[in-house]
């Protein structure tokens, strides 16, 4: 099944960010050797140089790295990992905060609510 | 790198009607380029102009180095938008006259992708769907390892299951000296796989790059663009 993609932004953009995502959520771990550009793009139902294109920004965003004649690998840098995993996390609260406020929240109420669910998600 | 396909102030009209207006254009190898346009906008007619199918009236067609000839249909492997095939042969005999035919076909590849879509070599022509049809007619232009392969229109009778098989197998195919150009007003399922895309309207290239660049600069898809091109 190819993977789907959204109408906004380029295509090798979402794999970038999609791998990315993977990496930092160590659904793909450190130090693990990709598949090749052409595995992954037909996996991914995309052109081969789209895929390339996707693995030359997270190669510039260091998040993978190519070794000359083994493969691609992800990054041995943890740190780097868990600065990225930060980033991501301060832009998803960015969004969250910002729509609250966009639906009239005020920051208390938001640390209100906020707590009151996730309460309940866990007893729930 | 020398460009694999070019076209050199290229014109046709049949009798008043301009079909081809004054196109120029460089395609370099190993892309899958998408040739999109609405009916009429003079899609078919280009692609029979590389394939020395139609004379031009003005201007040139240059494939790797030589004008449409018997060199180029060596390294053309092309699907046109209408079936060929003998309706009185089985799938098997159309693979001995391609393996006859083409210096460059692969009868194993052949047989492998036949197998994958479901499909029986000893079946009659004349007993398969037309979307089957059209799924032995991909088979054979596929299993050729030509320079450049020319799609008219390769997925509008085959249904979605296919159609992603398909795609994959145009991807699998892809090789660095190679290139695809396919023809199709379904853009939206070809979208993933396009490299460049070539948008012809009138008989006139309108807009022309690389596709993710496209989905960039108009932050939409090529569909949407597409859409918003021709309603205006």
């Amino acid at each position: 099944m190819s993977w789907k993609f959204d109408e906004k932004s380029p295509i090798y953009a979402q794999i970038a960010q999609h791998i990315k995502m993977q990496i930092i959520s160590q659904e793909i771990k450190s130090g693990e050797q990709l598949p090749t550009v052409r595995e992954l793009a037909e996996i991914a139902g995309v052109n081969p140089n789209t895929m390339q294109r996707a693995f030359s920004e997270l190669e510039r965003e260091g998040m993978v790295y190519a070794q000359r004649t083994s493969g691609r690998f992800v990054t041995d840098d943890k740190e780097l990992i868990v600065q990225k995993r930060n980033e991501l996390a301060e832009l998803e609260l960015k969004n969250f905060v910002d729509n609250m406020t966009k639906i009239g929240f005020s920051i208390k109420e938001i640390l209100s609510v906020l707590n009151t669910y996730i309460t309940e998600e866990k007893l729930g | 790198m020398t460009p694999l396909l070019q076209l050199h102030h290229l014109s046709k009209s049949y009798k008043k009607q301009v079909a081809i207006d004054d196109i120029s254009l460089a395609l370099p190898a190993g892309k899958i380029i998408g040739l999109l346009g609405s009916n009429g906008s003079g899609k078919t007619t280009l692609i029979k102009l590389i394939n020395g199918l139609l004379q031009p009236d003005k201007g040139d067609v240059v494939i790797n180095g030589y004008r449409p000839s018997i060199e180029t249909k060596k390294i053309i492997s092309y699907l046109p938008d209408t079936t060929y095939l003998r309706e009185g042969m089985k799938i098997k005999d159309m693979l001995d006259l391609f393996d006859d035919f083409y210096e460059d076909f692969s009868r194993e590849k052949a047989e492998n992708l036949l197998k994958d879509l479901h499909l029986d070599d000893n079946e009659m022509l004349k007993n398969l769907s037309k979307g089957n049809k059209e799924k032995v007619q991909l088979v054979l232009v596929m299993a050729r390892k030509a320079k450049l392969y020319i799609l008219d229109e390769p997925i509008g009778g085959v249904d979605p299951a296919a159609r992603d098989y398909i795609l994959k197998t145009i991807i699998n195919n892809y090789s660095e000296d190679a290139s695809v150009i396919i023809s199709t007003h379904l853009i939206s399922d070809i979208e993933p796989i396009l490299d460049e895309v070539i948008f012809l309207k009138e008989g006139k290239i309108i807009l022309q790059g690389n596709a993710d660049d496209i989905r960039e600069e108009y932050g939409k898809s090529i569909d949407s663009v597409f859409r918003e091109k021709y309603n205006g």
